[in-house]
C-alpha cells in the first residue's frame, strides 16, 4: 500500500516537473493553429490581393517549414501538379523571343498595387531569379542560370522531332514547376494563370529558339 | 533641397558604378557609396526631427513622450532599440518599436492609435513615427541586437514568427523563406540576407529603419515588412499587426549579437 503511494507520488512529481518545463509554450500543433489565426487576423484584403491568398493548397502547406515534406508527400504533390499541365491545344509551343525577353524583364503583377490580375497585366519576373541572356547583367540567383538553355540541350532546329521532349518539358516546367520539384521556389505560371498560353510561347522562344540571344 | 540633391548624387553614383560592378556583389557597391556618404546619410534629418518630437508637447493631452517606456524604463531611449520587440506588462503584449510608440502616443499624448495605424506611410502621424524610429534606433547605434526571450509570450511569438516566415501562399507560392532562407542569393542585383540566422553586423534586421535612396524617405521595419508582403503577393498586413511583430521577434532573436547600424542607408 505504502509502495503504491510512493509510485503515485513519484508520477505526480514528474507530471509537475513536465508541466513546469513547458510552462507557457503550447504544443507544436497548437502553435500551427495559432499561427494561422494570427495570419488571418493580421491581414486584410486590398485591391486584387484578397484573403483567399492565405488559403494554402496541399503543396503550399507541405512546403511551409524549414524541413522538406516526406518523400511520399513530395511524390504526391509532383504527381498532382503533373496532372494539371495543359499543353497548347493547337500544338504551337514557340512564339517570339523578343516578346519573351520583355516578359522576362518585367517583374510586375499580382500585388495589391496592381490594378488587374489578368495575365496581360503580368510580367514573368524571370530575371529576378535567373541569368538568361548574356546582355542583362542585373539578374538574380535564386534559380539556376538559363543562359544557353536551348543550346546546351542540343536544340538546333525546333521543327526537328528530336527537340520535342525538351520543348514539352520546358512548357510543363513553366506551366507548373511543382511537377518536377514539390517545393520549387518557382511560381506556377500556367496553373495559377499568371501568364497565358501566348505569353508562355514567347518565354519558350526566349529559352529555346536558336535565334534567341540566350542561345548565342 | 539638400535632401533631394543628396539623393540625386546617390542615384548618379549608383548608375555610374552600376555597369562596372554588376558582377561584383551588390553589397560591395552599397558599402562603397555608404562610405562615401558616411557623414551625410539623409536619415540624420529624420533623427534630428525625431529627437525634437520626443520632447515636444503634442496631441490632445499636450504631453511629450519623455515618460514613454520602451522596455528599459520610462524615458530610457539608449539601448532600447536593440531589445525590441519585447514583452510589455502594461499592454500584456509583445510589441515592436512602432507598436510601442502607438501605445505611448495614445496613453501619454491622447492620440488615437487605431487611426494612426490606418494612416498611410509618410503621412500625418505616421511620419512622426518614422522620425522617432530613426532617432530611437540611432540611439542604439553600434550596440548588439539582444532581444529578451525570458517571457513565455516572447518565446511563443518567436515560434509564431518562424511559422509566418516559412508560410507559403498567394498566387506565386512565395514565403519570406523563398528569398531569405539561405545564404548568398540575389534578386536581380540585390543581395538577400539569410534571416534564419545572424546574417552579420549591420545586415538584415540590424539595418532597419533605413533611409531608402530609391524612394527618398525613411522606412521603418514595419514599412520594410509591408513592402516584402506586397512583393510576396500577399494581402495587406496591418500596421503593427501580430504577424509583423512575430516576424520581428523571429528575425531579431536570430540576429542576436549582430551590431546595429540603424538607421542605415539603403539602395
Amino acid at each position: 500500500m505504502q509502495h503504491k503511494h510512493l509510485i503515485v507520488g513519484a508520477v505526480s512529481a514528474v507530471a509537475v516537473l513536465v508541466a513546469a518545463g513547458c510552462a507557457g509554450m503550447p504544443s507544436s500543433d497548437d502553435l500551427d493553429r495559432e499561427a494561422m489565426a494570427m495570419l488571418k487576423s493580421s491581414f486584410t484584403e486590398r485591391g486584387i490581393a484578397k484573403m483567399d491568398r492565405l488559403e494554402q493548397d496541399i503543396g503550399q502547406k507541405a512546403c511551409s517549414s524549414a524541413t522538406p515534406p516526406p518523400e511520399a508527400m513530395a511524390k504526391r504533390i509532383e504527381a498532382e501538379a503533373l496532372a494539371t499541365i495543359k499543353y497548347p491545344s493547337d500544338g504551337k509551343y514557340i512564339g517570339q523571343w523578343q516578346d519573351g525577353e520583355k516578359l522576362a524583364q518585367n517583374g510586375r503583377g499580382m500585388s495589391w498595387s496592381d490594378a488587374s490580375a489578368q495575365p496581360s497585366a503580368n510580367g514573368g519576373s524571370c530575371y529576378n531569379c535567373h541569368q538568361i541572356s548574356k546582355q542583362e547583367l542585373s539578374y538574380g540567383t535564386i534559380g539556376p542560370s538559363l543562359y544557353n538553355y536551348g543550346k546546351l540541350r542540343g536544340v538546333k532546329d525546333l521543327n526537328d522531332a528530336a527537340s520535342n521532349p525538351i520543348v514539352k518539358y520546358t512548357w510543363a516546367k513553366i506551366w507548373n514547376s511543382k511537377a518536377f520539384a514539390a517545393c520549387s521556389n518557382m511560381p506556377r505560371f500556367g496553373h495559377r494563370q499568371l501568364l497565358d498560353e501566348e505569353q508562355i510561347r514567347d518565354v519558350m522562344a526566349l529559352l529555346l529558339d536558336p535565334k534567341s540571344p540566350v542561345n548565342q | 533641397m539638400k535632401q533631394i540633391l543628396m539623393a540625386g548624387m546617390l542615384m548618379t553614383s549608383m548608375v555610374f558604378a552600376g555597369a562596372a560592378m554588376a558582377q561584383k556583389s551588390a553589397a560591395d557597391g552599397i558599402a562603397e557609396y555608404r562610405k562615401m556618404l558616411e557623414d551625410g546619410n539623409p536619415a540624420e534629418l529624420y533623427e534630428a526631427k525625431g529627437a525634437e518630437l520626443w520632447k515636444k508637447k503634442r496631441g490632445p493631452k499636450n504631453e511629450s513622450l519623455e515618460r514613454c517606456d520602451l522596455g528599459l524604463g520610462p524615458g530610457v531611449v539608449k539601448g532600447a532599440w536593440v531589445q525590441l520587440p519585447r514583452w510589455f506588462a502594461d499592454t500584456q503584449r509583445v510589441q515592436d518599436l512602432e507598436s510601442r510608440l502607438l501605445t505611448c502616443m495614445e496613453t501619454l499624448q491622447g492620440f488615437n492609435a487605431a487611426e494612426i495605424a490606418k494612416t498611410s506611410f509618410d503621412r500625418g502621424e505616421q511620419e512622426t513615427i518614422e522620425s522617432l524610429a530613426a532617432w530611437i534606433s540611432a540611439s542604439s547605434r553600434g550596440q548588439k541586437i539582444s532581444l529578451p526571450q525570458g517571457h513565455a509570450e516572447e518565446r511563443r511569438m518567436y515560434e509564431l514568427g518562424k511559422r509566418a516566415f516559412f508560410f507559403r501562399g498567394g498566387p506565386m507560392d512565395f514565403s519570406c523563406a523563398t528569398c531569405h532562407g539561405v545564404d548568398g542569393q540575389r534578386v536581380r542585383l540585390q543581395d538577400l540576407p539569410n534571416l534564419t540566422k545572424n546574417p552579420g553586423d549591420g545586415i538584415g534586421f540590424a539595418a532597419w529603419p533605413a533611409y531608402r535612396v530609391s524612394s527618398g524617405n525613411l522606412w521603418t521595419m514595419q514599412r520594410r515588412l509591408n513592402d516584402c508582403y506586397r512583393q510576396q503577393r500577399f494581402p495587406y498586413p496591418g500596421f503593427a499587426s501580430d504577424v509583423t511583430i512575430a516576424l520581428g521577434v523571429y528575425m531579431g532573436v536570430n540576429a542576436r549579437g549582430a551590431e546595429s547600424i540603424a538607421p542605415a542607408l539603403k539602395r
